[in-house]
């Protein structure tokens, strides 16, 4: 029984881990220039399948892994300088739009580019699962866990240590602040966009051995990686990427005590009554708003 | 002189005229959905038509006419399927539609065939396109009653008594658990655990985590890819020894691929196709299949698989049907679809009846294991 339990929340987490990534990019995104940026579960996508591309081309795999990061992260400053910024003085739900054009333009090159097939990348460190308490963990999973701590870590010293984590937390707070202070909030924007790629990538990468990668992973991604980051309150990462995880978890204990048919839906319906009565999410600053 | 050349212009002009209305194509629809979640099937099963109405059409057509197949792509996507359904009834007036690849998309198609007395045969698996039979609907695709009444037969040689499933929840999966749920307690067996995962889920850890606690002698998983090779996968990773039987809808090289080792031990019922070099040579489909294994990989330097081959027999019963109809009436190739006996194809050998419009028996299939990274038949 034990076993079980402990079984669920380890799938949970590790499935979670992914939207939390997702979820982080998300906010990243919103928090510096007021966007949902839709095109993040193709981030995720770009990670896994070029780091997969890259390994199939005859690289190793750390420095496949490391490219693919590399190049997402190259993809995603481009899209904030060619599709977000000539538009940046549309309304806010223009350039949501805008994202979800990136989005299926990018899932259409991908589709072109690698093919409309399921593909695998090896396992990190080692195929053969560890037994905890009754239940397996996979080696991979470990992984997963320990980059997205690791992830979060750097994340955190980054917005509290760095001029340009601070220079980004001040246009979340005021954008005009930061511009009459002299920060560059169009340099911010792009920054946004490439963190926010190179963290989706990662979490891209780091999960194509265990749940396998394709053109269009990104859709499905995107979505619990958006509701990720509004359970966890839209604008707080460290909320967005306890919301990932909370949402993986309660996905398996779902499927494991309840049933798998209606998996999604119910942590879809936690997440309706969770906003139902605390609106600004679990770890969301209320927002107060000047009549 | 000019008066000759321009009468004589004429004259050729008009004869040529001729010659191209008595060798008027007949036509030929095909909904598929080549691109989208479906283009697994879609893909080769567009291939190996045009692959077939080539080889038809270089040893001279049928009735002394051309076939000319008009492809639509319905990108998985019930509306296009159905909006590519009315183009080709009443811009191109098809004599026999095929398609198309998925069970959802042919149910949306079949009534515009109903109302337009022209016929389909239909390259995707559920049953519920042929039973109740629908006097304009054909199925090429193994019937899943088919494939499990083989899984429940092997199941049962080897004693196992508690079955526990894990179906994929589309249309495939839930046809296939349905014609499970019904057989299971029918066949003597227990149900010892019903689970469901979403098409694009990448962990059923929790679903085997129940399954593995309820104790079952053995799995059954429903579904095409992914998921059954993340359900392979999965179960070693729990470090689960019950064995696990998998649908024909993965009888496929590239499952193989995709759950690597986990692969190793699976069963499953699959077309004779992917083993097609290990049959009994006095097997009715075995020349049928080489050639067409061969042609495939040379044509498209792919490998075959058993989806290409329902595109294959669509064609091949709709070319024998008007052959026998004598005609390209679409009532009068309706009529001979359902009384075709005895044609072998590459899925199996179709038996046409008013009472049956897939023709297939059980015989279609023969149970295979993964037996590192390759195919090996079983009895």
């Amino acid at each position: 029984m034990f076993g079980g339990l402990l079984q669920y929340v380890i799938s949970g987490l590790t499935v979670g881990s992914a939207y939390g990534l997702t979820a982080l990019g998300f906010t990243m995104i919103f928090n510096t220039t007021g966007v949902i940026n839709f095109a993040q579960g193709e981030f995720v996508m770009l990670g896994g399948m070029m780091s997969v591309m890259l390994h199939q081309a005859g690289l190793n795999l750390p420095a496949a892994v490391i490219l693919a990061v590399a190049a997402a992260t190259a993809v995603g400053a481009a899209v904030e300088r060619l599709a977000i910024r000539p538009v940046r003085r549309a309304t806010a739900i223009n350039l949501v739009i805008v994202t979800i054009g990136v989005s299926i333009c990018l899932r259409g090159l991908a589709m072109l580019a690698w093919g409309k097939d399921t593909l695998r990348l090896p396992n990190f460190s080692g195929a053969a699962p560890l037994p905890v308490f009754g239940a397996s963990l996979m080696p991979q999973s470990l992984w997963v866990l320990g980059v997205t701590l690791l992830i979060l870590l750097g994340l955190r010293l980054f917005f509290s240590r760095s001029i340009h984590g601070k220079g980004m937390l001040a246009c979340a707070y005021q954008r005009k602040a930061a511009y009459l202070v002299g920060i560059s909030v169009e340099r911010m924007a792009m920054l946004s966009f490439a963190l926010s790629a190179a963290t989706g990538a990662v979490g891209g990468a780091i999960l194509a051995p265990l749940t396998m990668t394709s053109y269009d992973v990104g859709v499905m991604l995107g979505l619990k990686g958006f509701a990720a980051a509004v359970l966890g309150g839209l604008g707080n990462p460290f909320g967005a990427a306890a919301g990932g995880l909370i949402l993986g978890v309660l996905e398996s204990l779902g499927a494991g005590y309840v049933s798998s048919a209606y998996k999604d839906a119910l942590a879809f319906i936690i997440l309706l009554v969770l906003l139902f009565v605390k609106p600004s999410g679990l770890f969301g600053r209320k927002s107060a708003e000047r009549v | 002189m000019k008066r000759f050349f321009i009468l004589s212009a004429v004259a050729a002009a008009l004869g040529f005229c001729a010659v191209a209305l008595a060798a008027e194509p007949i036509r030929i629809g095909a909904v598929l959905s080549v691109t989208g979640p479906a283009s697994f099937l879609g893909e080769p099963e567009k291939n190996s038509m045009l692959m077939l109405q080539d080889e038809i059409n270089a040893k001279g057509g049928v009735l002394g006419r051309m076939i000319e197949l008009v492809v639509y792509d319905d990108e998985t996507d019930v509306n296009k399927a159905v909006l590519a359904t009315e183009k080709l009834l009443k811009k191109d007036g098809v004599a026999v539609a095929l398609g198309s690849s998925i069970t959802g998309n042919t149910l949306a198609m079949s009534g515009k065939f109903v109302s337009a007395e022209t016929p389909l045969v239909s390259l995707a698996a559920a049953e519920k396109i042929v039973r109740p039979v629908n006097p304009w609907v054909f199925k090429v695709a193994q019937s899943d009653r088919l494939a499990v009444g083989r899984i429940l037969a092997h199941a049962k040689s080897r004693g196992y008594k508690n079955i526990a499933l894990i179906t994929v929840s589309d249309g495939f999966g839930q046809a296939g658990r349905e014609v499970l749920k019904e057989m299971l307690p029918a066949e003597g067996f227990t149900l010892a655990a019903d689970e469901v995962y979403g098409p694009k889920d990448t962990d059923m850890t929790a679903q085997l985590t129940k399954i593995k606690s309820a104790g079952a002698d053995a799995i059954i998983c429903w579904g095409t890819n992914p998921g059954p090779a993340v359900v392979a996968g999965n179960r070693i990773h729990l470090g689960m020894a019950t064995p696990l039987y998998m649908s024909h809808g993965v009888a496929s090289k590239k499952f193989i691929e995709l759950a690597g080792a986990a692969a190793n031990g699976l069963l499953l019922p699959a077309s004779k196709l992917i083993v097609a070099d290990q049959l009994p040579d006095n097997d009715p489909q075995k020349v049928l299949l080489t050639g067409y294994a061969k042609d495939y990989q040379a044509k498209f330097g792919a490998a075959p698989s058993q989806f290409g081959g329902y595109g294959y027999d669509s064609l091949l019963l709709a070319v024998r049907a008007i052959e026998a109809a004598g005609s390209d009436k679409p009532a009068g190739i309706r009529a001979a679809l359902e009384k075709l006996t005895d044609v072998s194809g590459v899925t199996g050998v179709f038996s046409m009846s008013p009472g049956d419009h897939n023709g297939l028996s059980e015989s279609a299939f023969v149970m295979v294991e993964i037996v590192d990274g390759d195919w090996k038949i079983i009895p």
